[in-house]
């Protein structure tokens, strides 16, 4: 990262949070909109139309199943990457951020590997109702994933160096929001019939 | 820039482990022939994690109010959007108008033998 | 409690650093106004031009040729979207904001200085997006900027195929670029303030662009998605929107509007606030219930959320959904029109100086009211079965969005110039350049409520086949209509030669030439990089005007007690 100064500006917190993590919950929430519209966009059309089980069926459980353990696991990573930075451990904190990129590559290898099949199978975005949904949703997902990947690689960069250790927290936010995305995703996609 | 510890961190593995036997409760339940069950199993398992989530590693509650405020207004407006968009959107019919295409959709779906369980 | 400023001192820099790199709000503010002014001027050239196809139907326009159907659908949708996304919003949220805020709340930049640099990047793109949408085979798009599915689903449909998926993706690309310097006006106001500012002590501009940011970011989500599927069914063969395939087009209306009707108050709450940054310093007096202000925008901010099926009373939704969205855009009209009771009563008793920013201030709020009570109409559901998609709903929104995106800008404009080049407007200029304005407009919209109700509907690029409209005396309005669009953008150049000679030969301004009494005005004109040598604090309201005993009428933020 440059070592441009930083503006008094981004130093005062008139509000107590400090900056970073600031605008980090703004961007949560501009993303709960983000999601949201395109969750409830689907609830609606799943709910009117209950013949989309049959497509419905064919997704592959075990995947999506284990992909929410491994999130789980790479949020665990980064919460305990928060403490270390906390504890101005910053090579800690940058060794458990990369731990959880890598959970982040797991997820999408295994994304890769069940699309694979689902293609196989015939079903892809234009496959109708349902897929269409599901591709949008959790490519919008894994979009989302893989930027959190990068950011995650950068912020550990500045961390094992000691610097910027408040941005560990911060990714760590992204990162849980990205995995609650997915746990509502997950049985929205796989286990609702 | 110090980030002063504004967190008593809790043991995150017990949190984890919670997590991950619910996720185990929520496949078991989808398993289930009960419409409640499944649909518990489904959304009341993923709302209870993510709340977990929000709360063990997020901090969300530890947080300046003004936090989950924002949030839960950002959830209500989705909700606003849902309650303003599925009488057209997500029901075939209404006062004095149908859908015929969906409804067509939904019959020829429906009659079909039920291939997978 | 101040601070020298050692943070942003560096090395001079170059030509591309200083004026195409920078971090510099003030730098980043002058790229969006000039962006922004520059796509103003390609919209109001497509509104010449179908206009002259309308006033003087099937003819050749000097300047363009001859305005085909295709062509005319292009004009309106990109005058409509060139208008809103990159003009109205660029200038009165991202060149104002930037400039503003940091200079209005006493810091030195924003809080993410990079993070706002890229924003205008990802702004530019986009705009360059748009205009290489011309180049392409079919043209720009042609299916209105609300580009309801199927038609701009289609390619065969509405016949600009590449033009539509490139529209769209001009469009994701702006909404991106302001959520990210939304994001970051929020997070300057509320943690960068100068140390004794509390939150009743900010500008009510400063107020109004950080509530426009929350709720356009509130509202663009669903949009972003509902985008992500119509580019889906334009490119991939998905049928997200096609009830043949299980879509409804309808969503695709309720995410449009669900953002497109906050969006309206998103570029509203600016031009508000300027006009009450403009109203205060010169009446010389308090901003009339600063806190009745701020809660009555928050509560039209709110309501701005469940109004937005009245664009949809005729489009097949839900009668009853009619009803509850009639009652609630009604209830709306009632604290918009008491933040301009508020307006008039700061005026009531002020010291009116009616230079020409206070003009363009007052204009505002006699033809926004125009707009507003015309909006009644609209708003229940039974008149609008008749009004809708006629010319009415263009002669009400230009009266709202004309004040806002035109009338306000220039109140900004005449009002900040000095402290943005350090030179004055000349004033004589300034008034022809007003009144050649607002005169025009009102006689280009007020035929328009005629032949609206008239039955002109609208989108319709030549009325010869429809015997009811084709008759002479609608005709005669029409052609009225087009002339005065010409004389009122002829004005404009009044302006425009205004703007660029002063920047060299107006007289040299001060640092406070209006005697106002907000932070921005206590540093020199144009303001240094960095803009405060001294870190101010504040120990007031922004609006201590006309006050008794003091040797001054005016009582700046940061001067102590």
């Amino acid at each position: 990262m440059s070592t441009s100064a930083k503006p008094i500006a981004n130093t005062r917190s008139a509000t107590g949070i400090p900056t970073a993590r600031l605008i980090t919950w703004w961007v949560i929430a501009s993303e709960i909109v983000i999601f949201g519209g395109l969750l409830a966009t689907y609830v609606m059309h799943r709910i009117g139309h209950p013949e989309w089980a049959d497509s419905a069926s064919h997704t592959l459980t075990w995947a999506g199943a284990f992909n929410t353990f491994v999130l789980l696991t790479s949020s665990l990573c980064a919460v305990l990457a928060h403490k270390a930075a906390d504890a101005r451990d910053g090579p800690r904190a940058a060794k458990l951020l990369r731990v959880t990129s890598l959970g982040g590559l797991i997820f999408l290898s295994v994304k890769a590997y069940e699309w694979t099949i689902d293609i196989r199978e015939g079903f892809v975005l234009s496959s109708g109702g349902f897929w269409s949904f599901y591709y949008a949703l959790a490519g919008l997902h894994a979009l989302h994933v893989l930027a959190g990947m990068i950011i995650l690689l950068i912020v550990a960069a500045d961390a094992a160096k000691n610097r910027e250790l408040q941005r560990v927290e911060c990714i760590g936010l992204y990162w849980h929001f990205v995995d609650i995305v997915w746990i509502f995703l997950f049985p929205l996609l796989y286990i609702a019939r | 820039m110090t980030n002063e510890s504004h967190i008593h961190h809790p043991n995150y593995v017990k949190v984890w482990a919670a997590l991950v036997v619910l996720l185990i409760v929520s496949l078991l339940g989808s398993m289930s022939h009960v419409r409640y069950v499944l649909l518990f199993a489904a959304f009341g398992v993923a709302a209870i994690k993510a709340y977990l989530v929000a709360k063990n590693f997020m901090h969300v509650t530890v947080e300046k109010r003004f936090v989950p405020y924002l949030l839960v207004l950002c959830l209500l407006f989705v909700v606003i959007l849902f309650a303003g968009a599925a009488p057209d959107v997500m029901k075939h019919s209404g006062l004095h108008w149908n859908k015929d295409s969906a409804k067509q959709a939904v019959q020829s779906g429906m009659g079909a033998a039920p291939k997978h369980e | 409690m101040t601070t020298q400023v050692e943070s942003l001192a560096h090395a001079r820099p170059g030509f591309f650093q200083k004026y195409c790199w920078s971090t510099d709000h003030k730098i980043i503010a002058m790229q969006y106004l000039f962006t922004g002014m520059a796509m103003a001027a390609i919209g109001g050239y497509f509104a010449y031009v179908f206009r002259m196809q309308l006033g003087f139907p099937n003819q050749h326009v000097p300047g363009y040729g001859l305005v085909t159907p295709g062509k005319y659908n292009a004009l309106v949708t990109m005058h409509g979207s060139i208008m809103i996304f990159w003009v109205a919003m660029p200038i009165l949220i991202a060149a104002f904001g930037n400039f503003l805020i940091p200079l209005m709340v006493g810091c030195d930049d924003m809080a993410f200085p990079r993070i706002n640099r890229l924003s205008y990047q990802i702004f530019l793109l986009s705009a360059l997006m748009l205009l290489a949408s011309f180049l392409v085979k079919g043209g720009p798009f042609g299916g209105a900027w609300t580009a309801y599915p199927p038609l701009s689903a289609n390619g065969a449909y509405n016949l600009t195929p590449a033009g539509a998926t490139m529209w769209l993706i001009a469009v994701a690309l702006e909404f991106v670029a302001f959520l990210l310097g939304g994001i970051n006006f929020t997070v300057t106001t509320m943690n960068s303030r100068a140390p004794g500012m509390k939150m009743f002590d900010i500008p009510m501009l400063v107020w109004m662009i950080v509530l426009a940011s929350i709720i356009f970011m509130a509202s663009v989500g669903p949009l972003i998605a509902g985008a992500v599927m119509l580019l889906f069914d334009q490119t991939m063969a998905t049928g997200f929107y096609d009830p043949m395939r299980g879509g409804d087009p309808l969503l695709w209306q309720h995410l449009f509007w669900f953002f497109g009707h906050p969006e309206v108050y998103v570029v509203l709450l600016p031009a508000m606030g300027i006009v009450a940054e403009v109203l205060a310093v010169f009446a010389r007096k308090k901003l009339f219930g600063y806190k009745t202000v701020l809660y009555t925008a928050w509560a039209v901010g709110f309501l701005s959320f469940v109004v937005w099926a009245h664009h949809q009373f005729v489009a097949g939704i839900d009668p009853r959904m009619a009803n509850i969205f009639s009652i609630t855009t009604l209830l709306i009209s009632v604290p918009i029109a008491e933040m301009v009771f508020l307006y008039i009563a700061t005026l009531y008793g002020g010291s009116i100086h009616l230079d020409t920013p206070m003009l363009w201030a007052l204009g505002f709020i006699a033809e926004f009211l125009v707009g507003g009570v015309t909006g009644i109409f609209l708003g229940a559901s039974g008149t609008d079965i008749y009004l809708h998609d006629t010319y009415f709903v263009i002669a009400h929104f230009h009266y709202t969005f004309v004040p806002i995106a035109i009338i306000a800008v220039y109140a900004g404009l005449t009002f900040w110039y000095p402290k943005m080049f350090g030179r004055m407007l000349n004033e004589t200029l300034g008034k022809i350049h007003f009144w050649g304005t607002v005169i025009p407009f009102n006689v280009i919209f007020i035929p328009l409520f005629i032949t609206g109700t008239a039955g002109d509907q609208r989108r319709v690029y030549s009325y010869a086949q429809f015997a009811e409209q084709a008759r002479p005396e609608l005709q005669h309005l029409r052609t009225t209509s087009t002339i005065a669009l010409i004389v009122m953008l002829a004005f404009q150049f009044v302006f425009l030669f205004n703007f660029f000679w002063s920047l060299r030969h107006g007289k040299r301004a001060d640092a406070n030439p209006w005697r106002s009494a907000t932070l921005e005005w206590t540093i020199p004109s144009p303001p240094p990089h960095g803009n405060f040598a001294e870190l101010p604090t504040v120990y007031r309201g922004p609006y201590e005007y006309g006050l008794p005993g003091h040797a001054q009428d005016f009582l700046p933020q940061n001067v102590p007690d």
